[in-house]
């Protein structure tokens, strides 16, 4: 199951399901939709954060969520 | 016609929401705070046109109008409450050019909300290099509103912004799409149960407490027997509306705006290579603080020099040139060395916020709590905490109240407790005296200054108690919180000259001003306790002529003994006494333990305070800076401040918490007194154990 997590930098995929529980309403406000393409810009030194470009939006968020976030790879 | 017209400027945060402020209002602005919380309010005040005042108010920025901050909080109970006397006439939502679909958003829910909006697209000159084009036309129709494209940086559209305030009664005001068709059969059941109520406004207030929490607001009649959702019914709702509004968001960018990517030269991707590099990342960041405090010490050296001797000039020739008498007196040795003692760190302090206002305005911050966060977690704290201390090097309370946007309780009430270890420009003016006394003014390699130096180890001191002590907090504290960690990275932005201009005025301003009545206040009160006294200040001269009569003083020598016999014998000579026990371990004398004392209200006080108590009685034409070095010490002889005690003096006000201020601000944002009772009484054991121990060693 690939996750935003999984994400190599300069890789890309498309936001599939997550639940609510584990991915607060900001960030859907964001643009973390399902349907919505995500992109790994940038590793923070030690791995964690994650920056990304979703949807226009530049953000960084960590590790932890972006696992809960499935993606679809292209 | 004159008229008073309310503006509110709302906006996502980095969409240069407040240049468009400083462009409106110039320097007519206030800072205050909103009733009853410590959220920044900014406002100002504007002519338009035919004379219409215009009342602006530059609310914090958001993402939408669900809230899960203070910040944001504070910008739905304003919209929600007609009565408030803020409530906007007129609403103008500031987006950015380039990110135009998030910035919609919040718009599309303001304009549910019925109040007249205009949508300002901010940045437009960069729409020709980003290859953006917008049908504004159209886009006015499909929203329902008006546009106004806009551009701080280059002055353009603001005459036409301002048409459009003034001319707001003109806005339509129906809302742009139905919020309601998210849960029709939810939606019904509010309507029927409030049928007077707009419907937006109470799905708001329902889903503002899911995500919130409960806040006190005049409650909604009948909401108590109105048949609720689960919280988590409604959270997945309000992802709902969020999904709906995006839809229409993207229906209608399809139609009016084109993007040409490939043209879209990247700046951003460029200097993020570099700046969030694992290993110049870290490079750039500590090279920039270096800059900054060896700026400060530097640079700043001649205009404080200008203003310390224009102060003790003063001083003298009020006190030669009015008519001799205790108002005089109070005025020359209590008021002026007072004040002088901290306009004095006005450059200082300028140079500060210049620095952390350029560092923020152009975009650098979030890279840097990008790349400090995976570090900064392991002692407990979140990379948005970095943020908070940098920012503490300039003052404690805007830092602490810059913790408002670390999601995590835990990570956010370390650094609340932590952040007042960070070197704060109040403890500059006395780090700068001190240091300049008894570090010896030399050079190392030829370039760095030892003082410099010093300085820098003095902040890095802080900054290491900050960290090691959330290191302790981290192991100690039994809280449990969901993480949650999100951080936008704006564009790189080169900072506008007029926005850094205006936050290093009007903060240095509130400083100055701010510590400046307190240490106005104790400077009077200090003074009369220095002038007076019981029993025998008042046979002074007799006391001392009858002492020193076989030795034949010149009168100048025996004034000066009747001088220091008085201060002995005042009344602030008797306070000092009875603590000295207390502080003489620490190698300070009554003197100083008097200025430690009056510090505990704020630390700037200890300079204006020794300045007041050395400057009563003598007439000397002299910078505080000599007179603390003449200052003998009383048992051991010697100057009073030596390396040792020097040494002890600057670890006591690196560690200990002499900030009434920091310590209100404290409980208000943790809701306790627990917490400030606790760093006022851990810091200053801290303090007082090290300081014991630095001069028990050096002596």
């Amino acid at each position: 199951m690939a996750t935003i997590a999984s994400l190599k930098k300069g890789q890309r995929g498309i936001i599939k399901e997550f639940s609510l529980e584990h991915v607060p309403l900001k960030l859907l406000e964001m643009g973390c939709l399902p349907g919505n393409e995500v992109k790994l810009v940038q590793i923070a030194p030690f791995r964690d954060p994650l920056y990304l470009d979703i949807n226009g939006s530049h953000l960084a968020i960590r590790l932890e969520t972006a696992r809960q976030i499935e993606i679809d790879l292209i | 016609m004159a008229k008073h017209i309310n503006v509110a400027l709302l906006g996502n945060p980095n969409t240069g929401k407040t240049s468009v402020f400083n462009r409106l209002t110039g320097l007519n602005q206030k800072v205050g705070n909103y009733p009853g919380i410590t959220v920044e309010k900014k406002q100002g005040t504007a002519k338009f046109g035919r004379a219409s005042t215009v009342h602006i108010l530059d609310l914090p920025g958001t993402y939408s109008l669900n809230a899960s901050s203070l910040d944001e909080n504070v910008v739905i109970e304003l919209l929600l409450n007609k009565k408030d006397k803020d409530f906007p006439d007129v609403a103008v939502v500031v987006a950015d050019v380039e990110n135009l679909k998030r910035n919609l958003l919040l718009f599309t829910q303001i304009k549910d909300l019925g109040i007249p909006t205009i949508l300002s697209i901010n940045m437009a000159d960069r729409m020709k290099s980003k290859a953006i084009s917008l049908d504004v036309e159209q886009m006015e129709k499909r929203l329902n509103t008006k546009i106004a494209l806009i551009s701080s940086r280059k002055n353009l559209g603001f005459d036409y912004l301002k048409k459009l305030i003034e001319n707001y009664n003109q806005l339509p005001t129906k809302p742009c799409l139905n919020a309601s068709n998210i849960a029709p059969e939810y939606f019904d059941r509010l309507r029927k149960a409030f049928p007077n109520q707009d419907l937006y406004k109470l799905w708001l207030v329902i889903t503002q407490d899911v995500n919130f929490g409960k806040l006190d607001r005049n409650e909604l009649q009948g909401i108590a027997t109105f048949q609720t959702e689960s919280a988590s019914n409604l959270k997945r709702m309000q992802q709902r509306e969020t999904i709906v509004r995006y839809q229409y968001i993207n229906e209608i960018l399809k139609e009016t705006l084109t993007i040409d990517t490939a043209n879209a030269k990247d700046l951003r991707s460029r200097l993020d290579r570099v700046l969030t590099h694992k290993v110049w990342g870290y490079v750039i960041f500590f090279s920039i603080l270096l800059l900054i405090f060896q700026a400060i010490f530097d640079w700043s050296e001649y205009p404080m020099d200008f203003i310390d001797r224009s102060f003790a000039a003063l001083g003298e020739w009020t006190k030669t040139n009015l008519p001799p008498g205790q108002f005089t007196n109070l005025i020359s040795e209590g008021i002026i060395p007072g004040i002088g003692g901290i306009v004095i760190f006005i450059p200082q302090i300028a140079f500060l916020f210049l620095f952390i206002s350029i560092l923020e305005e152009s975009g650098y911050m979030s890279r840097v709590v990008f790349l400090m966060d995976k570090l900064m977690r392991k002692f407990g704290l979140s990379g948005k905490s970095v943020v908070p201390l940098v920012a503490g090097t300039a003052c404690a309370i805007p830092a602490i109240m810059a913790t408002r946007n670390i999601e995590n309780w835990k990570e956010r009430l370390i650094t609340i407790l932590v952040t007042p270890f960070t070197t704060c420009s109040a403890r500059l003016p006395v780090y700068l005296i001190i240091i300049a006394l008894v570090i010896p003014d030399i050079r190392i390699l030829g370039i760095f200054s030892l003082q410099a130096l010093t300085l820098m180890f003095m902040y890095i001191l802080g900054f290491g108690a900050a960290i090691f002590s959330a290191w302790v907090l981290d192991k100690i504290l039994r809280i449990k919180t969901k993480s949650f960690f999100m951080v936008e990275m704006p564009n790189y932005k080169l900072p506008l000259p007029k926005n850094v201009l205006i936050t290093m005025v009007e903060k240095t301003k509130a400083f100055v001003i701010g510590a400046g009545k307190i240490i106005l206040a104790i400077s009077i009160i200090l003074w009369v306790l220095a002038s007076y006294g019981p029993g025998d200040f008042n046979k002074a001269e007799s006391i001392v002529a009858e002492e020193y009569a076989s030795q034949n003083l010149t009168p100048e020598e025996l004034d000066h003994h009747v001088d220091s016999f008085k201060l002995e014998h005042s009344y602030i000579g008797k306070i000092g006494h009875a603590i000295e026990p207390a502080v003489r371990p620490l190698g300070y004398d009554w003197k100083i333990g008097i200025a430690l004392v009056t510090s505990f209200a704020a630390r700037e006080v200890f300079v204006g305070t020794l300045a007041t108590i050395y400057s009563v009685g003598s007439d000397d034409e002299q910078t505080i800076k000599s007179r603390m070095a003449a200052e003998v010490n009383p048992i051991l002889g010697g100057p009073l401040f030596n390396f040792a005690s020097g040494i002890s003096l600057l670890l006591f006000y690196a560690f200990a918490m002499q900030c009434m201020s920091t310590l209100a601000i404290v409980k208000r944002e943790t809701n306790t007194w627990k917490w400030p009772m606790w760093q006022l009484v851990v810091m200053t054991a801290i303090a007082y154990v090290l300081s014991l121990a630095a001069y028990q060693f050096l002596k």
